[in-house]
Order: structure tokens, then sequence, then C-alpha cells
């Protein structure tokens, strides 16, 4: 027995701890988070986890920032902590200090505790930490796995509202179907390239390009990871998750893991796979012109705000694909690029969303945003904003991501993708410049309607509930008090009282604000995206 | 790092923000300042000008390197008097709205002075992304003027304006990459347009590019068929608005014919440019007979500018051998802006004697008791119509002349325009200002502040139709290049 521990000391491979701190400040601030979130105060719990759990991302931010630069193996060369990783930590980080921000007085975090809630926030970007690190099979379906379970549970949280359980069971079901895809997917790589380390598979992936196994063993991986990404003809679980999922969840799903889906595309099909290119890359291009296609055409009919978001997200990751597709580091660039504008110009829109379904009782219904221009400036611009900048107006940093796109596109043969990528561009200006339309040029619904809004109010609706519990009352204990407030007064449901949610508001203007500065000025965010792209040297 | 065009950029996108946050009372005032300096600094650049110096007040600064953007700024004797004429225009209409203040008028005035940045951005732009940048921020303000401040179905009128314009921008965006990308393949990339003029791109890609080019360009004016969003928002948008955008913003297009297509484009042009013609033949033909038989004055408006840039487009076109036709349409495209300005602000002095109306059925017998107001407006009027001794006169005998000396049978055609310019510029006069007093017209005098806003627009035509030569001599020598390029 000791003899057989001394021999496994002596086999297991040296860990550059400095590289995984990262890795490990998120394993130790979820267990604190979860620890702190069993306290009794109330204060406590709706205070004091979130701080812990922004201090937390904070500080692996921070390792990360630390560790810039380092570009090696760990932990046996399972995973790779390199610039592409920490690049894409910061996106997750960032996407995760958003959701802490929306989810402050959400419901939805009470509901489920905030210390399970917020623990489980923080275990699914450690998940995508090491989906994206991963230089294994294995470590990356660990990373798979400990990336979508959480997200599970997170879809559910809002307990009482039927759509969230929905969602939750919805994505649970396609997700593991997705997962499942995948692992099988793996066992066949395995199987052809007789390993599971990257560099197993890259050594043998020219010769076996046309190998029946290995080309299923592909096709099955891409068809797994797309259901991640949202990538058509594998996304229509995606309208139904965003919409039932709370809104700050949502917010955090649509940023973090589609680009956590994304990193691990590219580490994965222009890493290891590079030399097998002729074999996926048709199938990536053809993916391409259909997600941008059904992303686009299926977001015009759209009037929740979250369902529209959700097919715009998947154009959205249409675009990128192509970025990935010309595999050239430039594409690479220009795809982490625009992962991360694609985080900011989001989450401006989710917090928009967030703060207006707890003011009006409308749900995240393109009628919440009405008349937001005439007196709400703090809300009305940052959605304004985001939404130019998804369609790619100028002087903001949506112009450059497309313009960052097409340029690796054309530069790598792949001229006609440009060509795609602008017609669905302008496709997307009809239902981007209607949420604009909304804001600007409807006028604030009158007395009349918001009178048929007191009953969802009254009824324990989600939505009401919503309002409620960020105006600070408890949730559904007090349905008849609502009422009888609220009847008195019925314009203030649909118009929305001002709930003090500076947070929120904090949030959409601060990434209005990024999306206008590096519209104006890409290039710090540039010189980031490039040395990720040059972290993959197996590129040009 | 020399910032005067910076500033002369960016001043008014500076008062806007400032006017955005200003009292009703105070907004127009601050976006006046905002108009009046850029103006101000234009004049001092007229008389410091050096006709053949070549490219002037040069800002050339590293701006994007990971995509070879640079911020390149400059004044050449094609753009420098469509910057005055921005500058003017910009300046009138913000006279008018000092007098006619809308509502919400910071945020009306903050859109107005960021249309005015983008297109002064546009004109003096030297790196091809940089005009696009500007080009497609041009669109923006007036989306949201038409969509907050417009009459009728505004949000619909906005956004087909918006979505034919930008499909055509949209296409130019990636043409602009693909130029840039193809003109140096392997290489640094580069956007300054000098690079690109000097790396030019084979035939074969030059056809496919020059397509996208023209067809941002087309839309934008509009020329035939592609007008099918100018009609809602004509009718819909804020007549001091529209001034500027009819007045200006379409002149941005065919300056980007004269300042991209043909120096980077000229083997396409060449295979092109009878297309073209052809176009621009139709435009001047359905756009006038249109335009007499058009009842809303914006209308007849919107049409005669539609025919007025399809006589640019046919000098643009032309190619003659000694640059004729493409000096008459720079000169023709600073004319159009000066008179269709003034002639919407009438358009608006007429609704207001007419009980809103703008319907020239409605009209009628204005002149009666307003003889300064119809003094104006025949002055506008005839310069519309291309009077001898007009300053359109000059541009359109030059057109003329150079498309009669490169496609005859086109020339001719074309000059059937320049007698229907006169049956609706004088229909419209007549039927508004003479005939029997109209059933809802109660006339008075224009009042000393409408004077304001129209006797400076009016001076400057006669000025101009005094001295046409200025403007010519400025930009002859960069048309003639230009044009030789692509006749070589």
């Amino acid at each position: 027995m000791t003899g057989l521990l001394a021999q496994a000391t002596t086999k297991g491979p040296p860990i550059n701890w400095e590289a995984l701190s990262p890795f490990i400040a998120l394993v130790a601030g979820g267990c604190i988070v979860l620890l702190v979130g069993l306290a009794r105060s109330a204060f406590i719990r709706r205070q004091v986890v979130p701080v812990l759990t922004l201090l937390t991302l904070g500080a692996t931010a921070g390792l990360g920032v630390w560790q810039w630069d380092i570009n090696e193996g760990i932990v046996a060369n399972a995973m790779v902590v390199d610039n592409l990783t920490l690049a894409l930590t910061m996106i997750f980080v960032a996407g995760g200090i958003a959701a802490v921000f929306l989810s402050w007085r959400s419901i939805a975090s009470a509901e489920a505790g905030e210390g399970e809630y917020y623990a489980l926030m923080l275990m699914s970007i450690l998940g995508m930490l090491v989906l994206v690190a991963a230089n294994d099979l294995v470590v990356l379906f660990i990373g798979f796995e400990l990336l979508s379970i959480p997200l599970y549970v997170l879809c559910a949280t809002h307990m009482r509202r039927e759509q969230s359980l929905e969602s939750g069971l919805k994505y649970l079901i396609i997700g593991s179907v997705g997962s499942a895809t995948l692992l099988y997917g793996l066992a066949m790589l395995y199987g052809a390239a007789g390993g599971t380390n990257y560099g197993d598979i890259a050594a043998v992936a020219a010769e076996m390009a046309d190998d029946t196994l290995f080309m299923v063993g592909i096709g099955l991986v891409l068809a797994g990871l797309a259901f991640k990404a949202s990538v058509a003809p594998f996304h229509q679980w995606t309208p139904d998750v965003y919409e039932g999922a709370p809104t700050p969840v949502t917010g955090f799903m649509a940023v973090a893991t589609k680009a956590a889906a994304f990193g691990v595309i590219i580490r994965l099909f222009v890493g290891p796979l590079i030399d097998a290119t002729t074999t996926w890359a048709p199938a990536f291009a053809t993916l391409a012109v259909i997600t941008i296609i059904v992303g686009n055409v299926g977001a015009l009919g759209q009037s929740s705000l979250k369902r529209m978001l959700a097919y715009s997200s998947v154009a959205q990751a249409g675009y990128m694909i192509a970025g990935v597709v010309v595999t050239t580091q430039l594409g690479i660039a220009a795809t982490v690029f625009y992962l991360a504008i694609y985080v900011v110009m989001n989450l401006a829109a989710f917090a928009v969303i967030t703060a207006r379904e707890r003011e009006t009782g409308l749900g995240d219904d393109i009628s919440s945003l009405y008349g937001l221009g005439r007196d709400r400036p703090f809300l009305a611009w940052p959605m304004t904003i985001a939404m130019l900048a998804l369609a790619g107006f100028p002087v903001t940093a949506g112009f450059f991501g497309k313009i960052y796109l097409i340029n690796a596109a054309v530069n790598n043969g792949y001229g006609w993708l440009g060509v795609v990528i602008v017609v669905g561009s302008a496709i997307s200006l009809a239902y981007y410049l209607r949420v604009v339309a909304a804001v600007w040029m409807r006028e604030a619904p009158a007395a009349s309607t918001s009178l048929s809004a007191v009953p969802i109010m009254a009824g324990g609706s989600p939505e009401g509930d919503e309002a409620a519990y960020a105006a600070g009352r408890e949730p559904g204990a007090d349905v008849g008090r609502v009422v009888s407030e609220d009847f008195g007064e019925p314009s203030i449901i649909t118009s929305g009282p001002r709930i003090s949610q500076p947070e929120v508001i904090f949030v959409a203007v601060f990434c209005a604000l990024v999306t206008i500065a590096f519209g104006v000025y890409p290039e710090p965010l540039m010189d980031v995206a490039r040395d990720a792209g040059e972290a993959l040297q197996s590129l040009r | 790092m020399t910032i005067h065009l910076s500033i002369l950029v960016f001043f008014p996108a500076l008062m806007g923000l400032v006017s955005a946050f200003s009292p009703r009372s105070l907004a127009p005032k601050i976006l006046l300042v905002g108009t009046l300096i850029p103006l101000a600094y234009t004049i001092y650049m007229i008389t410091d000008f050096d006709a053949g110096a070549g490219l002037q007040y040069v800002t050339d600064d590293a701006w994007i390197t990971e995509l070879g953007i640079r911020y390149k700024l400059g004044i050449d004797g094609l753009n420098l008097w469509l910057i005055a004429l921005t500058c003017v225009v910009a300046f009138a209409s913000a006279v008018w709205l000092s007098v006619r203040t809308p509502e919400r008028a910071g945020l009306f005035c903050f859109h107005f002075a960021l249309g005015q940045t983008a297109v002064l951005g546009a004109f003096v732009a030297q790196d091809l992304a940089l005009f696009v940048l500007f080009f497609d921020l041009m669109l923006v303000p007036f989306y949201f003027i038409v969509g907050q401040w417009g009459s009728g179905d505004r949000a619909a009128a906005a956004l087909k304006m918006v979505i034919y314009t930008l499909v055509g921008s949209l296409l130019m965006l990636a043409a602009a990459v693909a130029t840039a990308v193809l003109s140096n393949p392997g290489g640094e990339l580069s956007f300054v347009l000098t690079d690109l003029q000097a790396n030019l791109l084979s035939e074969s890609q030059q056809k496919w590019l020059f397509v996208a080019f023209a067809l941002a360009f087309l839309i934008k004016m509009p020329a035939f068929p592609f007008q099918g969003w100018m009609p809602d928002a004509y009718r819909s948008m804020p007549l001091p608005a529209l001034a500027f955008f009819s007045g200006v913003v379409s002149k941005v297009a065919a300056y980007g014919f004269l300042k991209l297509v043909l120096p980077l484009f000229p083997a396409a042009t060449n295979d092109w440019n009878v297309i073209l013609l052809i176009l621009a033949v139709i435009s001047i033909l359905y756009g006038s007979i249109q335009a007499f038989t058009q009842t809303n004055a914006r209308l007849i408006l919107g049409y005669s500018s539609i025919a007025q840039l399809g006589f640019i487009t046919l000098g643009i076109f032309a190619i003659d051998a000694s640059g004729q036709g493409a000096q008459g349409a720079l000169l023709q495209s600073i004319n159009h802006g000066l008179v269709v300005a003034p002639l919407f602000f009438v358009v608006a002095l007429l609704a207001e004697r007419a009980e809103g109306s703008e319907d020239i059925r409605d009209y009628g017998g204005i002149a009666f008791r307003a003889p300064v107001l119809a003094a104006l407006f025949l002055i506008v009027a005839l310069a519309t119509l291309a009077m001898p001794g007009s300053a359109n006169f000059a541009g359109e005998f030059l057109i003329l002349l150079g498309a009669f000396s490169s496609v005859q049978a086109l020339a001719f055609l074309a000059s059937i325009g320049v007698i229907l310019a006169s049956v609706y510029a004088l229909r419209m006069y007549i039927r508004s200002m003479h005939n029997r007093v109209g059933p809802k017209v109660t006339s008075f005098e224009m009042t000393l502040r409408d004077g304001l806003v129209l006797v400076p627009l009016v001076l400057a035509i006669i000025a101009f139709a005094l001295y046409p030569q200025l403007a010519l001599d400025a930009g002859e020598a960069t048309v003639r290049s230009t044009v030789e390029a692509v006749l070589r």
C-alpha cells in the first residue's frame, strides 16, 4: 500500500501551480461562496455572497493577466495555458461579472439560494476555462460537462415560473444529446488516433484525413460542439431556452457559453485537426452560411426580445465561424476580437431587458421598450448602441468587428463568405432597427392598456414577481397588497415605476461605453486578439 | 499631427453633444455656433487654397495598424467646394432651427450635427475605410430624425430609407475590404487611397468591386431604379433636415464616384460606363417627368433631384478627353446643393401660408401678398432650371459638352431633360405664386428671420453664378488627371 502511494507520487506530473492559479481561484471561490451562502442573515446572502463572487472573478482575471504570455502546457500537457486561453478567460470573467450584477436583485438567485446560484455560476465559468484550456479529449469532455451541468440548473432557478423550468429541462435534454454526440465523436477520434492527447491526434491528422472512422469522429465532434455554440441546424433549443431562463442567466449563457464553445472549436479544429482541414472546412463553411441565414431570418418575426437575441446570437455565431474556417492566425484573431465585442454588445442589451422586465410587468416583450427614449436616456442609449453595434454600424465596435472578419475571410480566399456576412447583416438591420424604433419612435402605452396588465401582476405572474421582488417586496407573499397598492394608479405598471437598480444601469451604460470606445479606438483589443491568434503556432 | 481638419470635422458633433444637454431655447443657438465656426474656417481655406499644390491641410496618423487603416484627412480641388456647400447649407438649417425650434430640440440638434460631421468626414477622408465609416455613419442621424420628428408613418419611412441605403453601403464595406486586401496580397494591408491607387487591381477584380461601389452610390443619390426609398423618406423628413439631406448628403455619392470609383477602378469604369450613362439618362427623364406630374411639393423637389443627379452622373461617366463632363458634374453638385436647400425652406414657408398643406394644388396667388418671398423663390427656381447666367447653366452646359463629345446619342436624350427642368420648375413656381388664390391660402410676407435663412443662400447662388470659375479652377487639375487615368 505504501509502495503504491510512493509510486504514485513519483509518477505524478510536475504541476505549474502559477499557471493553474486561475483555475484554483475559481474552485476556491466557488466553495467559499457556497458555504457563505448557508448563512441565515439576509444581508450576508444578498450582499456579501455576490461581492465574494465578484472578488473571485476579479482574482481570476488578475491571475490571468499575471500569466499572460506564458504559453505552455500544464498538468502533463493535458491543458494549455496560453494567450488564447487567457484572452477567453477575460471574456468569461466579463460575462460572469455582468451576470452577477444583473442577478443582484433578481428573484432567480433568491429562489435558488444565493450561495448555490453564484457557486453554480462560478463552476460553470471554471468549466469554460477547462474547456478552452483542454489539450486532451478527456479534459475537453470534463470541461464540457462542468460548463453544462451548472447551466442546466441555472436555467431553472426561477422556480415558480413554468417557462424557466421548461427551459432548464429542455436545455438538459438537448444538451445531453449534444454531450453524447460529442462523447461518441471523441471516442472515435481516440480510436483512430490511438491517444487522447491533442498531440497524438495532430500526429495522425494528415494521414487519417480520409479515414472513415476519423471523419465520422470529426463529424460527431463538430455536431456536439455546434449544439453548444448554437450553430444551425443544431440551434433549435436556443430561442426556447433563452426565453425561458432568467434574464441574467440568459445573458451569461449568450455571451460566455458562446465564447467557450468557440474557444474549444478553435482549440480543437484549428489545433490538432489543422492537417485535416480539407475534411472539416467545407462542412464548417456550409454551416456558416446556413447559420447566418437561419439566424437572421429567424430573428425577423420575434416580438420577445430574448428570442430575438437568441436568433441574433445564432447569426453572430455564423459570422464567427467564418473567422475559424479560414484557418489563419488573422482569422482566429478576428474571431476572438468579435467574441470580445459580442460580449459587451449583448450584455448591454440584456441589462436593459433585465431592467425593463422589473419595471414594466411586460416581461421581455418588445413593447416593454416603448417610449424609453423620451424619459430614460440611461436605458435607451445603451439599448440603441447595442443594437447598432450588433448590426455593424460605424463608430461602434461592431463595425470593426465585421471589417476584421471580412478582412480575414478575403485574405484566405473565402471572399464569398465575406459576401454572405454582408448579406446577413443587411437582413439583420430589419430586426435590430425594430428595437431601436421601439425605443425612440413608439409612444409609451397609455393608461388604458396598463389596466389589462394589472391582473397579470395580481395573479402572481413571473414578471410581476420580478417587478415586485426588485422593488423590495417578497414575491408572491403579498399578492393582495400588490393589487391594492397598484390598482389605484395603474399607469405605473406599464410605463414602469422607477426601481432603484443602479448596478443594472451601470452594466448597460458601461458596456455601451466600451462598445463606443472600441468603435473609435479598437487597437488595444486588437492587440490582445492578435496575441491570442498567435498562440496557435501551427498557423501562419 | 495637424489638427485643422479634425476641428473642422468634429466641431459640429462636439457642439451637438453640448446642445443635447442644453435647454430647448439654447440648443439651436449652440448648433448655430457649431455650424458657424466650420463655415468661417472653410471660407478661410478657400482664400488660402493653392490649386496647384495637390492635397493640402493633410492630417495623417496611424489609427488601426492591425487593419491598415490610417486617420488621413486632406483637402484637394474635389472636396474644397463641397465642404463649403456643406457648411453653408448646415448653417442655413441651423438658423432655421433657431427660428422654428422643434420639440426635444437638444436631441434634434445633436443628430443634425452628427450628420454634418459625418458628411464632412466623408468629404475629407483620404482613407477608404475612413470614407466608408463616415459614409455609413451619415445615415444614422437621419434615421433618427425621420423616425422621431418625421410626419406620417415615420418609423416605416425611416426603416425603408436605412435598409435601402445600408444594403448598398454594406456591399461597399465588403468591396472596400476586398480592394485593400487584393491590391497588396500577402503584404501589409493599407486602406490609404494613394496606396490603393498605386497598386491597381486587375480588370476582372475591378469589375465586381466597381458594381458594389456603384450600387452604394446610386442608391444614396438616388438614381433610377434605386429611388424606392426616396418618396417616403422625403415626405416624412422634417424640412430643415431634408434641406441638408437633399442638398448635401446626396452629393457625397457623386463625390464618391469622382474620388473613389474612377481612380481606383479605371478599367472597370471603361467597361461599365455605358450602363451608368444609360441609367443617368433614364434618371434624368424619369425624374423630370415625375417632377412635373407630382403634386406634393416635396416630391417635386425629390424627383427633380433625381433628374439633377442624373446629370451629374452623366457628366462623371462621360469620360471625354478634356474632362469637361466631370468638371461640369463637380460644379453641378455644388449648384444643385445650393438651389435645392432654399427650395425646401420655401416649401416650408409655402406650407405655413396654406394651412400646412404641401400639395401645390392648394397653393396659388401667394406672391400677391409676399413679393419678397416670391422674388427669392423666382431666383432659386430660375437657377434650378439652369437659366443662362446661372452657375447651373454653366454646369449643365459643361456636362452636355462633355457628353456630346463622347456619347452623342445619349447626350441628345439628356438635353431633353434641360427643357423638362424648366417645365417642372416653372410649374411649381406659377402654381404656388401666381394663378388664382388657392382655397387654403392666407398669404403674408416672410419675416426678417426667415430672410436670415433664405437671403444668404440666394446671395450664394448669385455669387456663384457670377464666379463659377472659382470652383472650376480649384478642381480642374484633379478632375482632369482622374479622367485621363481612366482614358489611358
